[in-house]
């Protein structure tokens, strides 16, 4: 018959200041995996959903990113003209041929400055990038010298204030909105029409050419005829896996500094249960001895002590997970170094996160336990009986 | 001298616990010293650069290039020595493209003479033919010279590739499209932190030619100063000159211009400084536990020293020191390994930063903030300890 659960509890209890103290030290090791964990998925999030699997994006062979890209106007006529390109409710096929350019601009609340992603869309294409919507102001009219900020960025930066005007090389550009694109990436960019802003920037042809395929399933099959037709010199992939793509690194720096960072504190953490376990199993002797006596096998002991530690240790990373909710949806910014530019996103707390962190609070319980468990199940009986 | 003793005999009398307490408080100051060691660098990298060397730029961001043109333009400036040009090539290696390192091209005439201060090339292969060398050129650059494909790399690249000197070696291109092979002719080593030692030095005539169809698009100018108290006016004396023109420039110092880089990092230090805190607070409440648990056992003995006539004040203190010497304990080794395991392997972040380094302030503040969360660790036991009433501590019976 197994020890009940209740001792354990009770125990558990009965030191609260040992129990509290151990349970923060595993809690906070629990809420730095989680922030990193959330970290993480905040930067791929944005990443994620920016970009559809219905559409395909097309870079010059070779480039590793929008901005070393590069696609000439004939190529993009080309690709405008394909078959495989699904035609809007206009009447037009929904192609955006792209400039994608980085900005250096001055930051604002932090110093220093930072390279903002220029794009200049195709304005007769721009729904299929994404659902675009104005949060305030308007949407640029084509052809003019306007341009359109994503939310994220527009109080991240300087001169980005609706009415406010935003200079690139020799032009003045106004801001007349600011949008939101669904969490996208493309929050952290200014929009304006690629037919001014190429001109504008000195620039000849595109970097991408993005469009909605007539059929999806057929991607393999379209990818294979435009990758082998000499005219383009361009690779295609789906939309969404470009940008997956282009969080990779970011996000893997991430996850390592997180394992790394929380791999050490959990060292700590497992010290720190140990500690408290061997104190609780030292001030037990008699009773564990008394348990043994009573008929309790050794590893059903052993067992309760894991049991004990690894409650503890759960304990700590309720506390961890609820230290770790406030910082749920607030923003910060870096630079991804593969798109050369900032990227704004905000920490998103999920529910695999908290129950990552559960599970690692519970291993660290379970870890920190085993050493003092067995040492209470191997007690000498008699000893342990005369012990004061 | 007792009193000394009695703190050590103490440590010793439960070696597992002392042991077990020292070790977390040992891999938290390893923890923190390491990010402060992140921190330390990004601090660096912000002054590595030179302050009398200006780097000229197009003013939109770095990615649009500036016309050759300016080149000349810019060298007639009154007080300007020497200008070099440099270009971002950003190919990756064919066979692990996720195994960054830095590309650049370089100009023949001016590029390695105004940093014959900060490289010194300590290998390179004998010259195939003769040619009079630039002035201030190093003599060992003679074979690079001769050979439109050949290429400078750091001892450190070297290591890391595995590569030899002769060797050619093929690059992807991903801004200029196709493959590129090179011929190493030099190696060369990084005196000043300014430039790292896992990059990699080409010809600008190469990429002209075969990169950029002979548009001469030049990425940033770097000037070489007679006069570097002059610097501040002749960025600005530059950047007049184009304000109007097709490519208007943003001409800073070197420092200025590498800080620009760390400071697209946004938010990491702060973020740094949070876990570093709670890591702090982490290792205090590991200790105070110890601290607790230790002097709950020991109640009946502080009532014979109590007895024995040790006052209050002696009690309160055998107490805080033995907590400080556990955590300082911890705290010394911890920052040690720290230093020694980042600075003994040379890790770097892709030569996007200087090689990260750990200052001795950092492994300072690191033992003096152990030793002080051990002492207010043991505030409340010591305090508890000094207030124990002899009658009570000897009757309590554990």
């Amino acid at each position: 018959m197994p020890i009940p659960i209740s001792y354990n509890v009770r125990n558990v209890m009965q030191r609260p200041v040992a129990t509290l103290t151990t349970a923060i030290g595993i809690g906070l090791t629990v809420t730095i995996f989680i922030g990193a964990l959330a970290l993480a998925a905040g930067f791929q999030a944005a990443l994620l959903q920016t970009g559809s699997a219905d559409n395909a994006v097309a870079l010059r062979k070779g480039a590793d990113s929008e901005i070393s890209s590069g696609v000439s106007r004939e190529a993009a006529d080309v690709l405008r003209a394909g078959p495989d390109v699904a035609i809007g409710p206009n009447g037009r096929p929904l192609v955006s041929a792209e400039l994608v350019v980085v900005a250096n601009k001055e930051r604002l609340g932090q110093p220093g400055s930072s390279n903002v992603t220029v794009r200049g869309v195709d304005p007769s294409a721009v729904g299929i990038r994404a659902e675009v919507k104005i949060v305030e102001g308007r949407m640029f009219t084509p052809g003019t010298d306007e341009v359109i900020v994503g939310q994220r960025i527009a109080r991240r930066f300087a001169n980005c204030a609706v009415s406010e005007k935003i200079r690139f090389q020799q032009r003045d550009f106004t801001v007349v909105g600011h949008f939101n694109a669904g969490g996208a990436s493309f929050e952290s960019e200014i929009w304006g029409d690629a037919a001014v802003l190429i001109p504008a920037l000195d620039r000849e042809g595109f970097q991408t050419v993005t469009f909605r395929m007539r059929d999806p399933s057929q991607f393999a099959e379209i990818k294979k005829r435009l990758e082998a037709d000499p005219r383009l010199q361009v690779q295609i992939q789906r939309e969404r896996d470009f940008y997956a793509q282009q969080s990779e690194l970011l996000t893997n720096l991430i996850r390592f500094m997180g394992v790394f960072i929380t791999g050490i504190m959990a060292i700590g953490a497992i010290f720190g249960a140990m500690n408290t376990m061997y104190a609780a199993v030292g001030s037990r002797t008699r009773e564990i001895a008394m348990l043994l006596v009573l008929g309790f096998l050794p590893h059903e002991v052993m067992l309760s002590f894991i049991l004990e530690s690894v409650m503890l240790a759960l304990i700590g990373g309720v506390i961890g997970c609820l230290l770790a909710l406030p910082i749920n949806g607030i923003a910060t910014s870096t630079t991804n170094f593969q798109s050369f530019s900032e990227l704004a996103f905000a920490f998103r707390v999920t529910p695999g996160a908290l129950i990552a962190g559960l599970i690692f609070a519970a291993g660290m319980g379970l870890v920190g336990g085993i050493l003092p468990a067995r040492a209470a199940a191997r007690q000498p009986l008699a000893g342990a009986l005369r012990a004061i | 001298m007792s009193v000394l003793n009695l703190i050590l005999v103490n440590l010793g009398r439960n070696k597992r616990r002392t042991i077990l307490t020292m070790l977390s408080v040992t891999v938290a100051l390893f923890l923190y010293c390491t990010l402060g060691g992140v921190l330390d660098t990004l601090q660096e990298a912000i002054k590595v650069g030179s302050e009398t060397r200006l780097i000229s730029r197009n003013a939109i961001s770095l990615i649009f290039p500036l016309p050759i043109s300016y080149g000349s333009r810019i060298a007639a400036v009154p007080g300007v020595k020497r200008v070099a040009i440099q270009n971002w090539f950003g190919a990756q290696d064919p066979k692990d493209p996720h195994n960054f390192f830095a590309q650049f091209a370089v100009d023949d005439e001016n590029f390695f003479p105004i940093y014959a201060n900060d490289i010194e090339i300590v290998e390179a292969s004998p010259p195939q033919a003769t040619m009079t060398l630039p002035e201030g050129m190093p003599s060992r650059l003679a074979s690079y010279m001769t050979e439109q494909t050949a290429c400078v790399i750091g001892q450190k690249l070297m290591t890391k590739m595995g590569w030899k000197l002769g060797q050619t070696i093929t690059l992807a291109g991903t801004i200029y499209p196709g493959e590129w092979p090179f011929t190493i002719r030099a190696v060369y080593h990084a005196k000043k932190r300014s430039i790292g030692e896992e990059t990699m030095f080409f010809h600008w005539k190469y990429l002209d030619q075969k990169g950029m169809g002979g548009r001469a698009l030049v990425g940033v100018y770097i000037l070489d100063l007679s006069n570097p108290g002059r610097a501040a006016d002749i960025a600005k004396q530059v950047d007049e000159m184009f304000e109007n023109s097709g490519a208007a420039t943003r001409t800073e110092s070197e420092q200025a211009f590498q800080a620009g880089f760390v400071s697209m990092y946004g938010n990491i230090p702060f973020v740094l400084r949070v876990i570093g805190l709670a890591v702090v607070f982490a290792i205090l409440l590991v200790a105070a536990n110890t601290m607790v648990m230790a002097i709950r056992e020991r109640t009946g003995e502080i009532g014979v020293l109590k007895t024995l006539g040790f006052t209050e004040g002696i009690i309160f203190g055998i107490v805080l020191a033995e907590a400080a010497v556990i955590t300082m304990g911890g705290g010394i080794l911890g920052s040690l390994l720290a230093k020694w395991a980042i600075e003994g392997t040379g890790f770097n972040f892709g030569g996007f930063l200087p090689p990260m380094s750990v200052h001795w302030a950092t492994v300072i503040t690191g033992i003096a903030i152990a030793t002080l969360v051990g002492a207010v660790s043991g505030l409340i036991p010591a305090w508890q300890a000094s207030q124990l009433r002899i009658v009570q501590a000897l009757r309590r019976v554990d």
